[in-house]
C-alpha cells in the first residue's frame, strides 16, 4: 500500500525529523511519497526529492501553509492523503498539532508516537509516559500515524531523484493567521539530533549557573537540555524541556546534572545508550537508570569534568 | 462567552503503571485516580477568564465511567459552574471523545473550549485537534498564554523551536501546555458548594455517537529494562569510563 510522508522543513530545506519518518515508512513496504506544504519552498521540495527512496515529492507552494496553519494543512494532508493506505509525520510540536486534526478529516483514529512497525497494520507505541509499551492494531483503512523519530534511524538524505509535482491547493480557512514567533538560536547541535546531551534540573538553582553546563557543553560538542522544574523556574526557556510532554532525545551519552529522575523526566531520555547522572543525594531515583552516578555536588564536579575532557 | 472545558479522570501522575502479568492491559484498578493535570490547567484557565470578566459561564464535561463524577466534581469545586457527565463504560478513544464533543459543542454554542494538550494515560495529544476538525473550529494547541481581544484569540505555542503566537477567530479550541498557569488548589468550601451545582448525565446514544474504538490493544508490556548501573568516586574516574568503557566521549 501507498505511504504519504508529511515533510518537516522550514520551506528552504527538510528538518532531519523527516528521515527517521521515511525510516518507519520503509517498515511497512510500499511506494513512499513526500507531501511538502508551505510557502516559497522549493528548496525544501528540492531537498526532499534527493532523499533515498522516495518516489515522489508532492508540492503545495502556498501562503496558506506558509506556517504550517493546522486549519489549512489538515484540510490539504486530508486530501491528499486519501489516496494512500498511509499517512506518516514525524510526532514534533508541528506533527502533533496537524495530524490529529487531518485523522479526524478522514475519519480516522490516529495513532500517535509509534517506535515499532509489527506488521502492515500493527504497531508499538509508549503510553503512561513510557512506563507500559503497547501493541495496538488499527481497523482504519487509511492510518494516520506519528511517528517518535528517535525510534528509527534515519534514510540517507542524498541519492535519491524523486519526481516533483506541484499541487495547485490553496486551502484558506480564514480563522487563524500566524502572529510572531520566538525561536531559540543556538550554535550548538540540537538537541533531538545530538550525540550528546547534557541536562540540568532544579539542582542549577538559577539560569546563570547553567553556563557552567554549557561551558561542558562545548567541550563535548553536546546539546543542553533541562527538566521541567528548570523551565517553570525561568533558569531556562521552554524548547529545552526533556521529557513525557517536552522532547525525547536517544543520544549516545546523557548526562543529568541536578535532576532526581522523576518518570515523567525518564520519559524522554530513558532510551539513551549511556547515562550518567550526577546529584548530590544518593537516593535519586535518577542513579536507578544511570549507567555511570557520581554522587557529588555539581558545583564543584561540572568545573572539574569541564578541565577533564 | 461560556467556555466548555473537558477534563479526563486519570491515573495520578505519581504513580508508576505497570502491565498486569498476563499482558492483556494495565494494572489500574486500585491506583489512585486524578484530574488529567493539563486539564486541571485547563480549568484554572477558563476560572480566570470569568474572573477577568470575560467569561460568563464555565461548562466542564467527561466522557467516561461513573466515578468520572469525581473529577467533574473537583473540576466545579474550582470553579466551573455545571458538569455534563458522557457515561459509559466503553474505552474512549479520542475519535469517540471528538465526537461527542462535538455534539456537546452544537448544544452548547461555548465561544471557547479548552482542552489539555495530552492525557497522560494514552500520551494521544489528538482529542482537541480532532475537535477542530470536526466542528471547523480554529485551534490554538500547546498553549502557554491565551489572550482573548475583539472576537479574537492569541494562542502563544510551545512549539519544538520555542514560542510561536497564532490569532484564531472566535469560536476556538485551546489546548493547554504545562506553563499556562499555575492551578489552583480547592477549598473546603468551594467543595462543598461544588456538591450542590447542576451535573446532567447522558450517554453517547443521547448524542448519537459510536464510540467503539477503532484501535485495539493486542498486548502490554514493561519497556526494555537498563542494567544497573556502577557509581563511580570521582570526575576522573567518569571520564576514564566514559573513555575507555562506554567510548562515547
Ligand atoms: C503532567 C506532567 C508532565 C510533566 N512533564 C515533564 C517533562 O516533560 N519533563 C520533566 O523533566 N518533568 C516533567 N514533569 C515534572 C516532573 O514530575 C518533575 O517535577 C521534574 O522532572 C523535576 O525536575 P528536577 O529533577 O529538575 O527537580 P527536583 O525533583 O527538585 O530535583 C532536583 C535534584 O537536584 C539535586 N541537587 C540539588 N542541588 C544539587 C547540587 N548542588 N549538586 C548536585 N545535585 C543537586 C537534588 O538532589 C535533586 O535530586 C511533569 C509533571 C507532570 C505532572
Ligand atoms: N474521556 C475524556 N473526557 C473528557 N475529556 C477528554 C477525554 N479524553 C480526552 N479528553 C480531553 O482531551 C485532552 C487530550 O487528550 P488526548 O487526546 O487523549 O491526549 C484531555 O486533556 C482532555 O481535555
Amino acid at each position: 500500500m501507498s505511504i504519504l510522508v508529511v515533510a518537516e522543513h522550514d520551506n528552504g530545506s527538510i528538518k532531519g525529523a523527516t528521515l527517521n519518518t521515511i525510516a518507519a515508512a520503509q517498515k511497512l513496504g510500499g511506494d513512499i511519497d513526500v507531501l511538502v506544504a508551505g510557502s516559497d519552498c522549493q528548496g525544501a521540495a528540492q531537498a526532499a526529492a534527493s532523499i533515498a527512496g522516495v518516489a515522489k515529492v508532492k508540492v503545495a507552494d502556498n501562503a496558506a501553509y506558509g506556517h504550517q496553519l493546522a486549519e489549512n494543512t489538515a484540510k490539504l494532508i486530508a486530501e491528499v492523503g486519501k489516496e494512500y493506505g498511509y499517512i506518516l509525520a514525524p510526532a514534533t510540536t508541528t506533527g502533533k498539532n496537524v495530524m490529529p486534526r487531518a485523522g479526524a478529516l478522514l475519519d480516522v483514529q490516529p495513532i500517535s508516537d509509534i517506535i515499532a512497525v509489527e506488521s502492515e497494520n500493527v504497531f508499538k507505541r509508549p503510553i503512561y509516559a513510557g512506563n507500559v509499551i503497547a501493541t495496538v492494531e488499527s481497523s482504519d483503512a487509511i492510518k494516520v500515524i506519528t511517528v517518535r523519530t528517535t525510534a528509527f534511524d534515519p534514510v540517507a538524505a542524498e541519492g535519491g531523484s524523486a519526481e516533483v509535482v506541484t499541487l495547485d491547493a490553496a486551502h484558506d480557512e480564514g480563522k487563524s493567521s500566524f502572529v510572531g514567533e520566538e525561536l531559540a538560536e543556538s550554535d550548538r547541535p540540537e538537541l533531538t539530533a545530538a550525540d550528546i546531551v547534557i541536562s540540568g534540573g532544579r539542582g542549577m538553582q538559577n539560569g546563570d549557573n547553567f553556563e557552567l553546563l554549557y561551558k561542558v557543553a562545548d567541550k563535548l560538542g553536546a546539546a543542553v537540555g533541562a527538566s521541567r522544574a528548570a523551565v517553570d523556574a525561568g533558569f531556562v526557556p521552554n524548547d529545552m524541556q526533556v521529557g513525557q510532554t517536552g522532547k525525547i532525545v536517544a543520544p549516545n551519552l546523557y548526562v543529568a546534572v541536578g535532576i532526581s529522575g522523576a518518570i515523567q523526566h525518564l520519559a524522554g531520555m530513558k532510551d539513551s545508550k549511556t547515562i550518567v547522572a550526577i546529584n548530590k543525594d544518593e537516593e535519586a531515583p535518577i542513579f536507578q537508570v544511570a549507567d555511570y552516578g557520581l554522587v557529588a555536588d555539581l558545583f564543584e564536579a561540572l568545573p572539574e569534568l569541564e578541565q577533564s575532557v | 462567552m461560556k467556555i466548555l472545558v473537558a477534563v479526563k479522570r486519570v491515573v495520578d501522575y505519581n504513580v508508576k503503571v505497570r502491565p498486569k502479568a498476563d499482558g492483556s492491559d494495565v494494572d489500574i484498578d486500585n491506583a489512585k485516580k486524578a484530574i488529567n493535570p493539563f486539564c486541571e490547567i485547563a480549568v484554572e484557565e477558563a476560572v480566570r477568564l470569568k474572573e477577568k470578566g470575560i467569561a460568563s459561564e464555565i461548562v466542564v464535561v467527561s466522557m467516561g465511567t461513573k466515578q468520572s463524577q469525581e473529577q467533574i466534581r473537583t473540576a466545579m469545586a474550582l470553579g466551573a459552574d455545571r458538569g455534563i457527565l458522557v457515561e459509559t463504560d466503553v474505552e474512549l478513544q479520542p475519535l469517540a471523545v471528538s465526537k461527542c464533543l462535538q455534539k456537546l459543542v452544537e448544544k452548547e454554542n461555548p465561544e471557547l473550549v479548552i482542552l489539555g494538550k495530552q492525557s497522560i494515560d494514552g500520551d494521544n495529544n489528538q482529542t482537541g485537534q480532532m475537535l477542530g476538525a470536526l466542528t471547523g473550529m480554529p485551534q490554538g494547541t500547546f498553549a502557554s498564554e491565551v489572550a482573548i481581544a475583539d472576537g479574537k484569540v492569541a494562542v502563544t505555542r510551545e512549539i519544538d523551536g520555542g514560542l510561536q503566537t497564532v490569532s484564531l477567530s472566535l469560536p476556538a479550541i485551546v489546548t493547554t501546555d504545562l506553563r499556562l498557569n499555575e492551578p489552583r488548589y480547592a477549598t473546603l468550601p468551594n467543595i462543598m458548594k461544588a456538591k450542590k451545582k447542576p451535573l446532567e448525565t447522558i450517554s453517547p446514544d443521547d448524542l448519537g455517537v459510536a464510540v467503539e474504538p477503532r484501535v485495539k490493544t493486542l498486548k502490554v508490556e514493561p519497556p526494555a529494562t537498563r542494567e544497573a548501573g556502577v557509581k563511580v568516586g570521582s570526575v576522573a574516574e567518569l571520564v576514564e569510563k566514559l573513555k575507555n568503557e562506554a567510548k562515547v566521549i
